[in-house]
C-alpha cells in the first residue's frame, strides 16, 4: 500500500513539541519508511507558536507537503492556526479537558492527555508523550517500537520508563476510544536500515570524516548545532572547536590553524558571515584552505532569525574587496550535504583557497532518511601541502608562481624550510612588497587556480526527462520540493524538468546554457526576492529567464505551493493541474 | 648553534631612529640568546609599523590583517603547539582594532606571546591619535584633543593575563629579558613596549621616556600580588614602571585540550575509516 502520510505537532516553545516530531520521525524511520521532517519555530525560548512537521512515505521524500493527516494539538492556537490545512478525513489529537469551547467538527479528537500523563507516569509534564502514542496508536502502528524508541531517548531508568508508560496510555486509549471515519493505517515496512539526520548533522559528520581538526565559531542559528556536534566529538576524534568571542576571530582562528597545516573550518549564518568577509580575502590572498559554512535565514540584518531564506548568494559570490578565486558549494539535501562537505575540504586544499557551503535554515534543521553514507567512499586530497615526512625544499617559496598557480604548501616547523605569508601583496617568498610586476604576477597566479577548480566541479543536476518543453530552475535546498514538482507534473502528462545547481561557483555557464536552450520556457524557482540566481544566469550566459516564481515569507518552498504560485504567474505547465 | 646573523630579514622601511628598532633588536637577542631556531618560531602580525616586523626578522611568518593577530595566532598554536607563537601589534592594532581578541584571549590564557610596539599614535596613517594617546593629544581626527587613553597594564591584570609587562625600546637588553620570559612563559603574556615614534609623536620621545622609566626589579617590587599590580598600573607620569608587573601560574587553554594530549594535530593522521562509528547514533 502506497503511504504519503503527514503528521504535525503544534504548540508552545517548551511544551514539547521538538521532542515528540523528532521521536516520531524516528519510529517510522526505524520502521522502513522514508521521512522528512521540518522544524518552524520562533526566536524565543518559552511561549509563542512552534510546530513540527513530520512526512512518512514508502517512496522518495525531500520534501513537506500538505495536507496534514493527524495534527497533534498541544494547545488551543494549535488548532486555530491548522484546522485548515487538514486532509479531509484528518484529525486533530487535543486534550477536551483543557481546551475547552472548541467549535466541534468531525475533524476533532479529545484524548486527555494530562489525566493520562498523570495517572501514568505521575506527571502532566508527559501530555507530549501520551499525544505520541495516541498518533501512532491512531494509524494502528507496532506500540513496541515507540517503548525502544522512547528507552533510547530518555533512557532506561525512571524517566525512560514513564515515558513509555505515558505513550503506552496514549497509544490504548486512541486505539479504543477513536470512533470516526480514519481509514489509514501505517505497518512497519521494511528492515532497511536508514539514518535520520539534519543538514548540519551530514555537515558535522562529514567535517569529521574528512579530518577537520580544528573549528572556531560563534552560535548563531542556524549553524550553532555544527559547533556543538563538533564539540561534542572532540575528545573522541581528537580535534579542537573554540567557541570564540565573535564571527571575526573565529575565521581568522581557521585562517590561523589552516596555515600551520590541518583542515580547519567555521561556520555561521548570513549576519555572522558578514563579519567574516575580511577572513575571506584574507584567505583568498594567502592561500590558505578553509571551509565556511553560511546557514541562510532571512536578512537583512537580524531579518527572521529562525526562518528560511536563499538571499545570500550574490552576497557570497562578492564578499570582500579585490579579486581572488573562491568556490561556492550549495547542497541540494542532506545527502548532498555530507558529499559536498567532503569535497569542501578537498578542494579547499587542492586549490588553497576559501571554499563556501551555503546551506539554509531549512536544510539545517529538517531531518530526512538516507541510506547510510558508505564511509569507504570518503577520500582524502591534500593537494600539494608536503607530508609530515617529507622535507621542502631549503629555498622554499611559499607562493611560487606555476603554471596551474598552485604553489606546493609547506607548514610552519615542519623543516628549516620558513613558511612566510602576508595579507599585503607578497612576492613568491611571502615577503611584502609593491612592486608592479609582482604584484601583477601574484594576482594571475591565484585566478589562475579557477581554470583547475572548475573542472573539479560537478555538472548541474538534471532531474526527470533529459528535453522537457519547461525546464525549471532551482538552487540549494530546494531540489526536494522541485523534484517532487516535477514528478506531479509529469504524471499529468506535462513535459518538464528541473536544473538545479549546487556546486555554484565557478559558474558552469556551458553547461546552463546549454540545458536552458533545449526548453521552451525557463523558471526559476528561488527563495529571495531578487532572484540572485536569476541574475548570475543572466550575467554568465547572457540568458534570460521566461519566469520566476520568488518566495521570502521566511516558509520552505514545498510542491503545492510551487504549483499553486506558477499557475497564479501563468506559467506553462503543459497540463491541467 | 643559532646566531644573530640567522636573523637578519629583509631591508626595513622604518624612519631612521625609528623605536621598533630597538623591539626588533631586543627580540631577535631574546631569540637566539632562547636558542630558537628560526623555524621553530612563528611570528604573527598585524597591521601598522609594527605589523612589518617580522620581515625584517626570520622565522615563519604570517603578517595578517589589522587588528587581527591574536586570532590566527591562537589558531596556529592549537594546530601546532610545538611553535614558540609570538603576535606583534602597534597600540591601535591591538588596543583599537584587535580590543575584542586582546580581552578573551587573555581571558582563555592561549599559550602565546605578545608584543604590542606602543607608540601612542597612529604612525603609518600619518600621525593620528591611538587608544593609548595622553589625554588631550591634538591630531587631524582629534582637533579638540584626544580622550582618556586605554590602560593596557591594568586592563590585562583585570581580564586574567597570566603574564603582564612593560619594556621600554630604548632600553634593548632589559626588553629583550622581558621577552625571554615572555616566551618561557606558560600562558598569555603581554608585553606593552613603551616605543618612541621620531616622527609624528613629538611628546613621548626618547628623552621623555628615559627621564621617566625606572626598572621594578631593582626597586624590590614583587610581581605576585594581583592587587599591587594593578596599583603598580596605575602609575604613569612623572615616573613610569618597566618590568614585570603581574606574573601567575594558570592553566592554558591548549593543555586543557584533550585532542593535544596525543601530540599536535598537524601531525596527526586523518582517518576518515573512523568516522564509521559515528554512523549508528542516527540509526
Amino acid at each position: 500500500m502506497s503511504i504519503d502520510f503527514n503528521f504535525m505537532v503544534g504548540g508552545e516553545a517548551g511544551q514539547g513539541v521538538q521532542s515528540v516530531g523528532f521521536l516520531l520521525a524516528k519510529v517510522f524511520s526505524r520502521g522502513g519508511y522514508n521521512v522528512f521532517a521540518d522544524q518552524d519555530y520562533e526566536s524565543r525560548i518559552r511561549g509563542g507558536h512552534n510546530f513540527f512537521r513530520v512526512r512518512v512515505k514508502n517512496g522518495r521524500v525531500s520534501a513537506i507537503a500538505e495536507p496534514v493527516n493527524i495534527l497533534i494539538a498541544l494547545n488551543r492556537e494549535s488548532i486555530d492556526l491548522h484546522r485548515a490545512e487538514l486532509a479531509d478525513k484528518g484529525v486533530i489529537i487535543f486534550d477536551g479537558e483543557q481546551v475547552k469551547d472548541v467549535p466541534a467538527d468531525g475533524h476533532l479528537f479529545s484524548v486527555p492527555l494530562e489525566k493520562l500523563a498523570q495517572e501514568h507516569a505521575g506527571s502532566k509534564l508527559m501530555a507530549n508523550t501520551v499525544a505520541l502514542g495516541a498518533a501512532v496508536g491512531l494509524v494502528d502502528y507496532d506500540a513496541d517500537s515507540i517503548s525502544g524508541i522512547l528507552n533510547e531517548h530518555f533512557g532506561t531508568g525512571d524517566v525512560g520508563d514513564k515515558n513509555v508508560r505515558a505513550a503506552r496510555a496514549g497509544y490504548e486509549y486512541a486505539r479504543a476510544e477513536f470512533k470516526g471515519e480514519f481509514a489509514i493505517t501505517i505497518k512497519p515496512a521494511s528492515n532497511i536500515k536508514r539514518i535520520l539526520l539534519t543538514g548540519n548533522d551530514a555537515i558535522g559528520l562529514a567535517a569529521i570524516a574528512a579530518g577537520c581538526k580544528f573549528m572556531a565559531a560563534y552560535p548563531m542559528t542556524p549553524a550553532t548545532s555544527i559547533m556543538e556536534y563538533m564539540a561534542a566529538k572532540s575528545t573522541e576524534f581528537d580535534l579542537v572547536m573554540v567557541h570564540a568571542e565573535d564571527e571575526i576571530s573565529a575565521v581568522n582562528m581557521a585562517i590561523g590553524a589552516a596555515y600551520a597545516g590541518v583542515r580547519a573550518m567555521t561556520a555561521t549564518s548570513g549576519s555572522g558571515f558578514c563579519l567574516m568577509v575580511e577572513g575571506l580575502g584574507l584567505a583568498g590572498i594567502t592561500e590558505t584552505p578553509i571551509v565556511l559554512v553560511d546557514g541562510q535565514r532571512p536578512g537583512p540584518a537580524v531579518g527572521l532569525p529562525t526562518r528560511v531564506e536563499q538571499g545570500d548568494l550574490q552576497f557570497v559570490l562578492h564578499a570582500h574587496h579585490g579579486d581572488f578565486p573562491r568556490a561556492v558549494l550549495a547542497p541540494a539535501d542532506v545527502e548532498d550535504a555530507f558529499w559536498t562537505t567532503v569535497k569542501a575540504f578537498n578542494i579547499a586544499d587542492k586549490y588553497q583557497l576559501p571554499v563556501i557551503i551555503l546551506t539554509d535554515h531549512h536544510l539545517a534543521t529538517s531531518y530526512a532518511t538516507v541510506d547510510p553514507f558508505d564511509i569507504s567512499r570518503v577520500t582524502i586530497d591534500r593537494g600539494l601541502l608536503y607530508s609530515p615526512q617529507e622535507t621542502p625544499p631549503s629555498e622554499y617559496k611559499r607562493h611560487k608562481i606555476t603554471k596551474s598557480g598552485i604553489s606546493p604548501r609547506a607548514f610552519p616547523g615542519q623543516s628549516e624550510a620558513l613558511v612566510v605569508t602576508d595579507c599585503d601583496e607578497h612576492d613568491e617568498d611571502g615577503h611584502m612588497t609593491e612592486d608592479g610586476h609582482v604584484r601583477t604576477a601574484q594576482v594571475q597566479k591565484r585566478l589562475r587556480k579557477l581554470f583547475g577548480l572548475k573542472h573539479e566541479l560537478a555538472t548541474p543536476l538534471l532531474y526527470g526527462p533529459k528535453r522537457a518543453e519547461t525546464t525549471l530552475v532551482g538552487w540549494g535546498s530546494t531540489y526536494g520540493a522541485l523534484c517532487e514538482v516535477v514528478d506531479i507534473l509529469h504524471r499529468k502528462g506535462g513535459s518538464v524538468n528541473l536544473l538545479h545547481l549546487n556546486e555554484l561557483w565557478p559558474f558552469n555557464a556551458e553547461a546552463v546554457t546549454d540545458a536552458l536552450g533545449r526548453a521552451s520556457n525557463t523558471y526559476v524557482i528561488e527563495g529571495n526576492a531578487t532572484a540572485q540566481l536569476a541574475s548570475l544566469i543572466r550575467a554568465e550566459t547572457g540568458k534570460e529567464v521566461s519566469g520566476k516564481i520568488l518566495r521570502y515569507d521566511g516558509r520552505p518552498f514545498t510542491p503545492a505551493y510551487i504549483i499553486q504560485e506558477m499557475r497564479k504567474e501563468g506559467c506553462e505547465l503543459g497540463c491541467h493541474i | 648553534m643559532v646566531a644573530i646573523s640567522d636573523y637578519v630579514g629583509i631591508k626595513s622601511a622604518w624612519c631612521p631612529g625609528c623605536g621598533n628598532f630597538g623591539i626588533l633588536k631586543a627580540l631577535n637577542k631574546a631569540l637566539v640568546e632562547l636558542e630558537l631556531e628560526p623555524h621553530q618560531i612563528l611570528l604573527v602580525s598585524g597591521i601598522g609599523q609594527a605589523g612589518k616586523l617580522p620581515h625584517y626578522t626570520r622565522g615563519n611568518i604570517f603578517n595578517s590583517l589589522h587588528g587581527r593577530p591574536v586570532p590566527p595566532a591562537i589558531g596556529a598554536k592549537i594546530a601546532n603547539p610545538e611553535l614558540a607563537v609570538i603576535a606583534i601589534s602597534g597600540d591601535g592594532d591591538a588596543y583599537g582594532e584587535g580590543g575584542n581578541h586582546f580581552l578573551h584571549a587573555m581571558r582563555r590564557n592561549h599559550h602565546i606571546t605578545y608584543l604590542v610596539h606602543d607608540n601612542q599614535v597612529y604612525a603609518l596613517t600619518k600621525g593620528q591619535a591611538s587608544p593609548t594617546s595622553d589625554s588631550g593629544y591634538v591630531t587631524k581626527t582629534t582637533p579638540y584633543g584626544a580622550a582618556m587613553p586605554i590602560n593596557p597594564i591594568a586592563l590585562a591584570i583585570v581580564s586574567g593575563a597570566s603574564f603582564v609587562a612593560r619594556g621600554f625600546a630604548g632600553d634593548t637588553g632589559h626588553l629583550a629579558g622581558l621577552i625571554k620570559m615572555g616566551i618561557n612563559h606558560k600562558g598569555f603574556a603581554l608585553i606593552d613596549i613603551l616605543q618612541p615614534c621620531v616622527t609624528f609623536n613629538h611628546q613621548n620621545t626618547y628623552r621623555w621616556y628615559q627621564e621617566r622609566v625606572y626598572k621594578l626589579e631593582e626597586n624590590g617590587y614583587h610581581a605576585d600580588d594581583k592587587m599591587a599590580a594593578l596599583e603598580k598600573a596605575q602609575e604613569w607620569g612623572e615616573k613610569i614602571p618597566i618590568g614585570v608587573i603581574y606574573q601567575t601560574k594558570l592553566p592554558t587553554y591548549e593543555e586543557q585540550l584533550p585532542a593535544l594530549s596525543k601530540g599536535a594535530l598537524v601531525y596527526q593522521k586523518i582517518e576518515p575509516g573512523r568516522a564509521e562509528s559515528l554512523l549508528a547514533e542516527f540509526l
